[in-house]
């Protein structure tokens, strides 16, 4: 818990501290399209970012922050379930031509429309398939106003130095409820450093990787040709069927995910209270209530430990070790089928892993700690 | 860089294919126009246009089936003022998929050249009929002719609001023609008519191009709007966000013991979230922890609107409100939205205006003519008749949030004093 010792107390959300933490690490184009709830994000964006360019649609959306993103800009967007959904492909394309760009991805109420104004904790699954062949985006999902602000210039980074586009997990709740905060707390951020192509070196290849990532250049400098594509292709960028090298190119997608994501960009929070063997796991909205079950029941003296993920995709491999060490595991989900449960255990639920959903409204504390006590 | 724009040695296409004629007079107007390669951005899509690209010693960027032109875009958008030519390779088919694209980016008119290579259907997938196929003409999946007109996309663009637009026939030497498309100024398309020499010459044969073009009643020609090209107008923007969020400090005390939950609502447009947030902030001002959460229909304009309110001495983890210590109720929009809750409560104080019927509840029930002050001030008068009767707040501190907030000028506050007194 912090304690209030600052003046800096205001009443804010957490579009608002998305938007300046990602604005502060470099980005510098907001694409939008409206949809509830994320268009805080979009007010925010337009106010903030250099650039600001109302997109016709969603497709049209990714399309133009990928040619932004194509001349060095470092775009982002914010949408919902059914926009992001008319995203995917050219998620697709700017995950293959490893583009740099952001989308916030606020979490409401499904299927199809659902519910606007709704949360909910729906699309983990839908992230973890998103790309053909199954390969890994990065997905970092907020769980605090703390969050909003370290992950969101997080996402950034990864970002730029993964050349990905990277998927910042919220919803509802967690970016349109205002909350007392004191804003003297965060942490400095930095703007994001971008490396490119040294240009007098030798020639370009652009997609030959240096530790697993390929040196970016824009296509608006003219010494060096750039070749970008969505088709599989070897390290000049050229289409191939299925070449060796263009098969590599294809692994090395996966693997510079797989190996940044689990190193240089784990994040979680694990509150382990010495004795605990029972552990509340919860991420996003949830966390909130978890955050609160696990301060009640400490206060009743009870152990119990606080698990809180943060990188959720690809899901780390020590998250398996950690749910691992407790006697039970309550999972705190907003949806109706444990997904975080089941990218960790599969279809079939170990017994000491108990599960708390929710449809339409969000996991109370009282929920998660009947479970823990039961 | 300079030197030939592609290299002209096994272009990729079925001989007497149109798509390879205007590969050659593209590159060959780009290069009269005195362009370097690299100073050419080429964005091609998928389809047979597309394998153009590994020939072209240009930057090539290879997107998605009918978004090169949304991709050319967002390009365009980065490029600026740059002096960079970026040329658009599209099909009949990409046209088909994309045409919202196009739409958009004549619309803008973005300096964007688009040529679409329109050869009547989709050749690559094997020959099916797009949106570009004419009415009559045979393709794999109308053998005996498409029972549909084809789109004019130049009529479309034009009408969009593209700076130029011409149609013109794949034969012959066409540099010229795309030479003029690529010197304008803001958007400009060519529509290249064309026969696919594998799936249209066989489906129909004995038929010329000429023809078939003339008998789909496509003019060739030229079409203008006197418009300017893209020019990207931002308005002002704030340097930092947070300065616009207002620091709210320690001016009051307050005597909370523990976290206090309040619902408040009425209709839309009666002031139940601007209510609600000087709520907020006074509670803040007398350094409580507080939460505000909005709740309204999709059309936030008509029907209920419900804020719910945590204010703490110590930090609210969890903002939810199942049952609250309070509600305060001023419409029948607000009741029936929070009717169940209300009735859920077992303790605690329901204030409602004396106009509605309250629901059964352990609550204790407070009646006041909230409305008296005008419907759209019945939320600030609950939340100060709130704060007088329970004194959970210092009445004074809602005042110096509304001062501080300027709305003091907006709100008839001797109106409100004084229906307080009453």
């Amino acid at each position: 818990m912090h304690e209030k010792n600052s003046n800096d107390q205001v009443l804010i959300d957490g579009s608002r501290l998305i938007i300046e933490s990602l604005a502060r690490a470099g980005a510098d184009a907001f694409i939008g399209y409206p949809i509830t709830p994320a268009n805080l994000l979009y007010l925010y964006g337009s106010q903030r970012m250099e650039m600001m360019l109302p997109a016709p649609d969603e497709i049209t959306t990714v399309q133009w922050m990928a040619g932004l993103s194509a001349t060095g800009k470092l775009p982002v967007t914010a949408t919902s379930f059914p926009g992001f959904a008319l995203m995917a492909e050219s998620v697709n394309m700017a995950y293959m031509m490893e583009l740099p760009m952001v989308i916030v991805l606020v979490q409401r109420l499904g299927p199809a429309t659902g519910t606007a104004t709704c949360g909910a904790q729906g699309d983990l699954l839908l992230l973890n398939g998103i790309m053909s062949g199954g390969h890994p985006v990065p997905v970092l999902g907020t769980s605090s106003f703390e969050d909003c602000w370290s992950l969101s210039a997080r996402a950034l980074e990864i970002a730029v130095t993964q050349r990905t586009p990277v998927i910042l997990l919220t919803s509802k709740e967690e970016v349109m409820t205002q909350k007392s905060f004191d804003i003297s707390r965060l942490e400095t951020i930095k703007k994001v450093e971008r490396k490119e192509y040294a240009k007098d070196c030798c020639d370009y290849k652009p997609y030959k990787p240096t530790d697993l990532v390929p040196d970016f250049l824009p296509v608006t400098q003219a010494e060096h040709q750039v070749r970008m594509t969505a088709s599989t292709h070897d390290q000049d960028g050229i289409l191939q069927h299925s070449s060796p090298e263009a098969l590599a190119n294809t692994r090395r997608l996966e693997e510079k995910i797989r190996t940044s994501m689990k190193e240089d960009y784990l994040f979680y929070h694990l509150d382990h209270q010495e004795g605990a063997e029972k552990l509340v796991t919860a991420y996003g909205i949830s966390a909130a209530a978890a955050r609160e079950a696990v301060r009640k029941m400490r206060r009743e003296g009870q152990k119990v430990s606080l698990f809180i993920p943060k990188t959720l995709l690809p899901l780390p491999p020590v998250y398996l070790e950690i749910v691992s060490g407790y006697r039970r595991v309550v999972i705190a989900e907003e949806n109706m089928n444990n997904q975080l449960g089941s990218l960790l255990f599969g279809q079939k639920l170990p017994e000491n892993i108990r599960f708390v959903g929710n449809l339409g409204k969000m996991i109370a504390p009282e929920e998660i700690e009947k479970e823990v006590m039961s | 860089m300079t030197g030939s724009m592609i290299k002209l040695q096994n272009l990729p296409y079925c001989k007497g294919c149109g798509h390879d004629l205007i590969a050659k007079n593209s590159t060959e107007a780009l290069e009269k126009l005195g362009y370097n390669p690299l100073d050419v951005i080429a964005v091609t899509d998928i389809g047979c246009h597309g394998i153009i690209d590994k020939c072209l010693n240009t930057h090539t960027v290879h997107g998605l089936h009918g978004r090169s032109v949304a991709l050319g875009a967002g390009i365009s958008f980065g490029t600026g003022s740059k002096d960079q030519k970026i040329v658009v390779f599209v099909g009949d088919g990409g046209t088909t998929i994309g045409l919202q694209h196009i739409m958009e980016a004549a619309r803008l008119n973005l300096n964007v050249t688009v040529v679409v290579h329109n050869n009547m259907l989709y050749g690559m997938t094997g020959g099916q009929s797009s949106g570009l196929t004419p009415k009559g003409f045979c393709t794999t999946t109308s053998f005996k002719g498409n029972p549909f007109t084809g789109y004019d996309i130049c009529k479309l663009a034009h009408t969009a609001g593209a700076r130029y637009v011409s149609r013109i026939m794949g034969v012959g030497n066409i540099t010229e023609a795309i030479m003029k498309a690529f010197s304008q100024e803001g958007f400009s398309l060519v529509e290249v008519m064309e026969i696919c020499p594998s799936y249209g010459v066989k489906l129909n044969p004995r038929r010329k191009l000429k023809e078939i073009v003339e008998e789909s009643g496509r003019e060739l020609g030229e079409w203008t709007n006197d418009l300017p090209p893209f020019l990207d107008r931002q308005e002002e923007k704030t340097a930092n966000l947070l300065d616009k969020t207002p620091v709210i400090s320690k001016t009051f005390n307050h005597q909370l013991q523990q976290p206090y939950s309040l619902v408040i609502s009425g209709s839309a447009g009666e002031g139940v979230q601007l209510a609600a947030n000087i709520f907020a902030k006074a509670a803040m001002s007398a350094d409580l922890h507080a939460t505000q959460k909005g709740s309204y229909p999709v059309t936030v304009g008509v029907g209920f609107s419900t804020a719910e309110i945590n204010v703490s001495p110590e930090e609210v983890l969890f903002h939810g409100i199942s049952v609250p210590d309070v509600a305060l109720i001023t419409s029948s929009d607000g009741l029936q939205h929070n009717r169940q809750r209300i009735e859920r409560m077992q303790q605690g104080k329901l204030f409602i205006d004396s106009s509605l019927t309250p629901p059964n509840t352990g609550a204790e029930v407070i009646l006041r003519d909230f409305r008296s002050v005008g419907a759209r001030n019945a939320a600030i008068h609950a939340i100060l008749y709130l704060c007088r009767q329970t004194k959970i707040l210092d009445e004074s501190s809602v005042y110096h949030i509304i001062q501080q907030e300027g709305k003091a000028d907006k709100l008839p506050l001797d109106k409100i004093k004084k229906a307080m007194e009453s």
